[in-house]
């Protein structure tokens, strides 16, 4: 059966009718659920779908209508990017190639029975199911936050309004006021995040508000692309920005919502902001299908499917993989090794040895922007690292102006293929 | 169409240079900096050496070992070689044989608008001459090695590999992450509609690191030559 693209325009209508109608020539299309419209689910669907052309049919759970990414969301704090452009809509996947969006949550998975159960009511069978959730935070990793505080103490951490939260927060500081992060121990999604975060928090400040401090409590001893980024704060933000370690008892933090404080080893820090950044686990849906170990999900290096069941496969964040960092790069490159896989084991088209990349950029202040990337091969326990790269220390300002071109080349790029 | 004429006389330099490489003994000779001198002449048209050499169509050519491209302030560079430059691209005896063999193949829209030199010995003769007025190269003769040809080039048959195309297509889907399939390009260069094999080539100038970028060097550099030509020839395809 060979069909084309066009023919699905509009079939999420009809995909819904033969939802229960059972099938009527000859044998079923093959089913693919993709849970969670994200980096890892958006491309995985879109994939399936575009490269299938019509043989599989491919349904997209997710509650949002615009996916709002979290890359460039601490440049749009830095005033370098609208909150606008950080949107992207569904219609694309649904018109292009055929994807029957729901926008709904996914709520249970019957993995006997094959179906994905939806908070409103519809049961979604499935051939093949791909869990793509994201993260969520780890309950009282940072004691006196829960998410009921996300309003107060912001953690922007997941796309949308956070986003907008802490940068209005962040605008309306007092003069000379303080804003604080808690970053988050390991393994957490977007490894440079919080320090991008930081950087573009002190570039914002010091156009508006250039006496105010930033104070950096982070329980790990070091983090990604570090050198990088304190030889750019000594640069650009001198005299701004503290980051105090587990050395000084930043393993021992907790915080006031309320009283708008924060307590550092016994030591009370009044703050005007505070941006909780908790320790993370994969996306629920993923520990209630059970193919979770502890917080994330093992995976298969050769193809992204589940320790736990060869018909689910978990992409991206959620999932534990091995040594590549969980970045929307890294989801955007498992989803495209998950679709070769799926289209094989369904259809009979020819599936080829896995390959992973990722490539991270950050941007420290206006065009000084830095990356780091690697790629990756499967082995038997792990994807492992093949061969990578990183920014050097000392750059020129031209070299770090065009690492900022590419980075806004590869949003571009990644974000036209996850919604096409 | 350009890219035609000039990736027809990088096969033949590419066949022709297997020949002297292979030939163990020629590997190591210097280059004939008299007989460079008069292969200079054709590069006299645009550039400047020696004393009083100014910048003119091309920028003067002294000191051009070992500095990076684009590096003359005043002169007004292509974007690309801009870019080059930027990206750390050092004027060596490799990447000098590279752009003087084929321009277009090292530096994409470069405005050196030269055919190139597609006798390898040609180039080694030139690059001797060239070196000459190299400061670096003048003041320390010992620690300089001496023009010659590059050791491990092209083989001609990675250019007649037969590319599998659906392979390409499986593995394209790693460059458009970066690389947008419409071939619209803000930040990273377009890659659709390139023709075979000066994709092939470029890809190997990465691969061998003859091209600047981390980026692609990476990327490249873990694909096999059917890798090379699978990607190609699925890019070719792209409208
Ligand atoms: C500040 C910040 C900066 C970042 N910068 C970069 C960067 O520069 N480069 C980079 O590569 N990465 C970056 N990242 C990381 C990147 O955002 C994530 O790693 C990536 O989005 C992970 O993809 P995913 O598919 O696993 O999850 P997501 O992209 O988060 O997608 C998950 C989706 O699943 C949906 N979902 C969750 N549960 C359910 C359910 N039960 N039912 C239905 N739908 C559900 C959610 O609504 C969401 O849309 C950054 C992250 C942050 C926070
Ligand atoms: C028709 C004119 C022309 C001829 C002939 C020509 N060049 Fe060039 N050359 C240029 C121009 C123009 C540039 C600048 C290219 C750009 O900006 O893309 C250039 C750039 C260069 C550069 C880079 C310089 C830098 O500062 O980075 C080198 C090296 C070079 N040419 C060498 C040669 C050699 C060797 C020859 C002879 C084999 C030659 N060129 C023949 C016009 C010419
Ligand atoms: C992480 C982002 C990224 C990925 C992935 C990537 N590229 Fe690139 N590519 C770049 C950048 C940046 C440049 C510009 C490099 C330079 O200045 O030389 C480039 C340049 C190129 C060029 C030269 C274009 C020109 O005009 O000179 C080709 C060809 C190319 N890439 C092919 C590929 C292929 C094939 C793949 C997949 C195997 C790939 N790229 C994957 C970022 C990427």
């Amino acid at each position: 059966m060979k069909l084309n693209r066009r023919m699905f325009i509009g079939t999420g209508a009809a995909a819904a009718a033969s939802l229960s109608a059972p099938p009527v020539i000859g044998q079923a299309r093959p089913r693919v659920v993709v849970v969670g419209g994200g980096s890892g689910g958006a491309t995985a669907a879109r994939y399936i779908a575009r490269d299938s052309e019509g043989a599989i049919h491919v349904t997209l759970v997710e509650p949002s209508r615009t996916y709002y990414t979290c890359y460039f969301s601490n440049l749009y704090i830095g005033g370098f990017q609208n909150y606008d452009d950080l949107g992207h809509g569904y219609g694309g996947l649904a018109t292009n190639y055929g994807v029957n969006v729901m926008h709904d949550w996914a709520i249970g998975v019957d993995r006997d029975a094959k179906t994905v159960t939806l908070a409103g009511g519809s049961s979604l069978p499935y051939d093949k199911l791909i869990l793509s959730p994201g993260i969520d935070f780890v309950e009282g990793s940072v004691p006196g936050w829960s998410i009921a505080d996300q309003d107060v103490m912001p953690h922007a951490y997941k796309g949308g309004t956070q986003a907008q939260l802490l940068k209005a927060q962040i605008m309306a500081m007092p003069e000379g006021g303080t804003f604080a992060m808690i970053a988050p121990p390991n393994p957490y999604r977007c490894p440079p995040g919080p320090y991008e975060r930081i950087s573009m928090v002190a570039h914002a400040l010091s156009q508006n508000n250039p006496t105010a401090k930033i104070l950096l409590v982070d329980p790990k001893p070091g983090f990604s692309k570090q050198a990088l980024f304190e030889e750019g704060w000594l640069k650009h933000y001198s005299g701004m920005i503290e980051r105090i370690g587990p050395d000084f008892g930043a393993e021992n933090v907790s915080v006031d919502p309320a009283a708008m404080t924060v307590d550092i080893d016994g030591m009370i820090e009044e703050v005007d902001v505070c941006n909780v950044i908790p320790a993370q686990k994969a996306g629920r849906i993923a520990e209630l299908a059970g193919v979770t170990e502890g917080n994330w999900a093992p995976v298969n290096p050769a193809d992204m499917s589940s320790r736990a069941d060869a018909d689910i496969y978990v992409l991206g964040d959620a999932s534990q993989q091995g040594d590549m960092p969980k970045s929307g790069y890294s989801a955007n490159s498992q989803a495209k090794v998950c679709a070769n896989a799926v289209r094989g084991a369904l259809t009979d088209s020819r599936v080829f040895p896995a390959r992973y990349s990722n490539t991270c950029w950050s941007l420290i202040a206006t065009n000084d922007g830095v990356k780091v990337g690697a790629t990756y091969e499967p082995t038997e326990e792990k994807i492992a690292e093949v061969d990578g790269f990183i920014s050097q220390t000392g750059e020129d300002a031209d070299l770090r102006k065009a690492t900022y071109e590419e980075s806004l080349g590869w949003y571009a790029g990644i974000t036209s293929d996850m919604f096409g | 169409m350009a890219w035609r004429r000039l990736t027809r006389g990088a096969t033949r330099a590419l066949a022709l240079m297997a020949g002297v490489t292979t030939g163990a003994a020629k590997a190591d000779l210097p280059g004939d900096a008299e007989a460079g001198k008069d292969l200079y002449a054709v590069c006299s048209a645009c550039h400047q050496v020696g004393v009083n050499a100014r910048d003119r169509v091309g920028p003067h050519l002294n000191g051009i070992f070992g500095c990076r491209a684009a590096a003359h302030e005043g002169y007004r560079y292509s974007a690309s070689m801009e870019r080059a430059g930027t990206d750390g691209l050092v004027w060596t005896f490799e990447t000098l044989d590279a752009y003087i063999e084929n321009p277009r193949a090292l530096v994409s829209r470069t405005r050196m608008s030269f055919r190139g030199m597609h006798d390898p010995e040609d180039r080694v003769n030139l690059l001797a001459y060239l070196q000459k007025y190299s400061d670096s190269a003048a003041n320390a003769h010992e620690a300089q090695p001496k023009a010659q040809p590059v050791a491990d080039d092209l083989d001609p048959a990675i250019l007649d590999i037969e590319g599998d195309a659906e392979y390409g297509e499986y593995l394209a889907t790693e460059c458009l992450t970066c690389h947008k399939a419409d071939g619209s390009a803000d930040g990273i260069p377009s890659i659709t509609r390139w023709p075979e094999e000066a994709f092939v080539i470029v890809m190997h100038e990465y691969k061998n690191k003859v091209r600047p970028n981390p980026v692609m060097q990476m990327m490249a550099g873990r694909l096999t030559n059917e890798e090379i030509a699978a990607l190609a020839a699925y890019f070719s395809t792209l409208r």
